[in-house]
């Protein structure tokens, strides 16, 4: 947290712990892009990564970005101070990858009120920069939508 | 029913006893202690002697966090009783808490076991004491750094979501947006349990509760209320399984294993499971009617996992006391539930009223139930079949149970 100071506004989030399987999903927001890991064989997303595609079975997998689009499937907005974190109330969602059917992201709404919120809206990622190490991908509505 | 009969192993089995310690939301007491409490109760219940007991079943096993979790794991109860075990079980990797009440039906059914010791113990409240929620989440001691998340909380924690409670209210919201359900709805369970509690005096919450209490208590993740969460506290529940054809040995009937179900079809996730509306209750009480000929309409009370309100509503729903998607009009006014109700529903007060027991708090309850033996609070007519369903998200399992004649 050394860069607290310069960046106030930055809320304290427990970071996931980097391995070879995790590193390109939590750090493809450096350069812009939420990435699944993906079957080159079948064309399957598999999330959360695992070393063989539970479609084909092939250990081809390498990760690929995705539109970066999503919609929304369910929220909650989260009153209780659970552990530090953003301010309260904040909101939690589920949203839907729409490049393949039962895709989802858990994650945090941004730039949206609570009382704005719909189930099925549409959404975009952002990226929420932690240490030059992690990228949180969190969701806002699409501009002009 | 709809696979052969002779496999229907678990009939070999009957719950010959149940016992319970002490239960507070902080008794500050020795947690094994507690266990051995309710060993001992259930035991005696049974009209056994550690000397006759050959097996033992735990859940979650023993765990260090979260803290409170866990008062005792299987081979703290074998050594503090001195027990010589032909099987035993514990660990957290099964189908909900009752998935070691299952495993044991089965262990008895294949001879490795004659009468196996059951017990879940908890002492979460004064693992919590005065330090609040935050203490005793994973991570929320991490305030100062350090932590990393990883498994399958590496896909929650960083979202600021360390609690089921946020998990379930999500299936809960998306509930409410296929189905049309309604806070006032989701708020009968937990004025029904509140209602049951104030006749049970082992329950830890006894005072009346209305519609506009429950309407302005605080909020804690949208829909969920404070009173949709239960309540942490410390206590333990042992039940005892015994082979169906021993009950010459035993103090009372037993109450049958008539079938049980254990089944996951969907993935093992709180986000990517394919229907969160249902969770995997769906399957494991799908299951569970394949395995006997008794049709829901036969249940004459539902003792159903109530960590959070919805849950319940998931399990009314996966068991066929009302069609999916239709938990909200089925509980709406509380009149279905209630104890002369349709399907009384969580008679002792649930967890949200009576404790968080987590699992064995139901089937304490059914057991007790179809004996007769709960007192103010005994379902009227004489029941004779009972359900017990616990778990959530991806842990489900559930028993139909009916009284021996």
């Amino acid at each position: 947290m050394a860069d607290a100071a310069t960046e106030p506004e930055l809320p304290f989030r427990i970071l996931p712990r980097l391995t070879e399987v995790n590193r390109d999903f939590w750090t493809g927001g450096q350069v812009g892009e939420l990435r699944f890991l993906r079957c080159q064989s079948c064309g399957y997303y598999n999330h959360p990564p695992t070393p063989i595609c539970p479609n084909c079975h092939s250990k081809e997998l390498r990760f690929e970005a995705v539109s970066g689009r999503a919609t929304l499937w369910t929220y909650t907005v989260n009153y209780q101070p659970w552990m530090p974190g953003p301010e309260l109330p904040f909101i939690v969602a589920i949203v839907a990858i729409p490049e393949q059917d039962e895709l989802r992201l858990t994650t945090n709404l941004v730039g949206v009120e609570p009382e704005n919120v719909k189930i099925g809206m549409e959404l975009e990622v952002t990226f929420e920069n932690h240490g030059d190490e992690v990228w949180i991908p969190l969701f806002r509505p699409v501009a002009g939508s | 029913m709809n696979i052969d009969p002779s496999l229907v192993i678990e009939r070999r089995a009957v719950i010959s006893g149940a016992g319970q310690s002490d239960v507070g939301r902080r008794l500050y007491r020795n947690p094994l202690e507690l266990t051995l409490d309710a060993c001992l109760a259930a035991i005696a219940d049974a009209g056994l002697t550690t000397a006759e007991i050959d097996g033992v079943a735990t859940y979650p096993g023993p765990m260090g966090q979260p803290a409170g979790f866990s008062g005792a794991g299987a081979v703290d109860v074998q050594d503090a009783l001195r027990l010589e075990l032909g099987w035993w079980s514990g660990g957290i990797e099964s189908p909900g808490q009752l998935g070691s009440v299952i495993n044991a039906c089965l262990a008895v059914a294949s001879g490795l076991a004659t009468h196996v010791l059951c017990f879940r113990s908890v002492y979460e409240g004064s693992a919590q004491g005065d330090k609040g929620r935050a203490s005793v989440m994973p991570g929320g001691d991490s305030g100062s750094g350090g932590f990393k998340a990883s498994g399958f909380m590496e896909w929650t924690l960083p979202f600021a979501a360390p609690s089921a409670a946020i998990w379930i209210a999500m299936m809960a919201q998306r509930h409410f947006y296929e189905f049309g359900t309604t806070r006032e709805q989701l708020a009968q369970i937990a004025l029904n349990a509140r209602k049951n509690a104030a006749l049970n005096p082992k329950a830890i919450y006894r005072d009346p509760m209305t519609m506009e209490d429950y309407l302005a208590v605080r909020m804690i993740t949208t829909p969920f209320c404070l009173y949709d969460c239960d309540a942490p506290c410390d206590g333990a529940t042992a039940v005892i399984v015994s082979r169906a054809d021993t009950a010459a040995d035993l103090r009372k009937p037993g109450i049958q294993v008539e079938a049980v179900g254990t089944a996951l079809r969907g993935r093992p996730s709180w986000d990517q499971f394919d229907d969160l509306t249902t969770m995997s209750c769906r399957d494991a009480a799908a299951q569970m009617w394949t395995r006997t000929d008794l049709k829901p309409s036969d249940v004459q009370l539902a003792e159903m996992y109530d960590g959070f309100s919805f849950i319940t509503m998931a399990w009314l729903e996966a068991m066929g006391f009302c069609g999916k998607g239709e938990s909200g009009p089925f509980v709406e006014g509380g009149a279905a539930i209630a104890r002369d109700g349709v399907i009384p529903l969580n008679t002792h007060g649930g967890q949200l009223s009576a404790g968080r027991l987590h699992g064995y708090g139901f089937l304490h309850e059914a057991c007790v139930q179809l004996w007769g033996e709960a007192g103010d609070r005994q379902v009227p007519g004489d029941p004779e079949v009972g359900v017990a369903a616990a778990g959530g998200g991806p842990l489900a399992g559930a028993l139909l149970l009916t009284r021996r004649r």
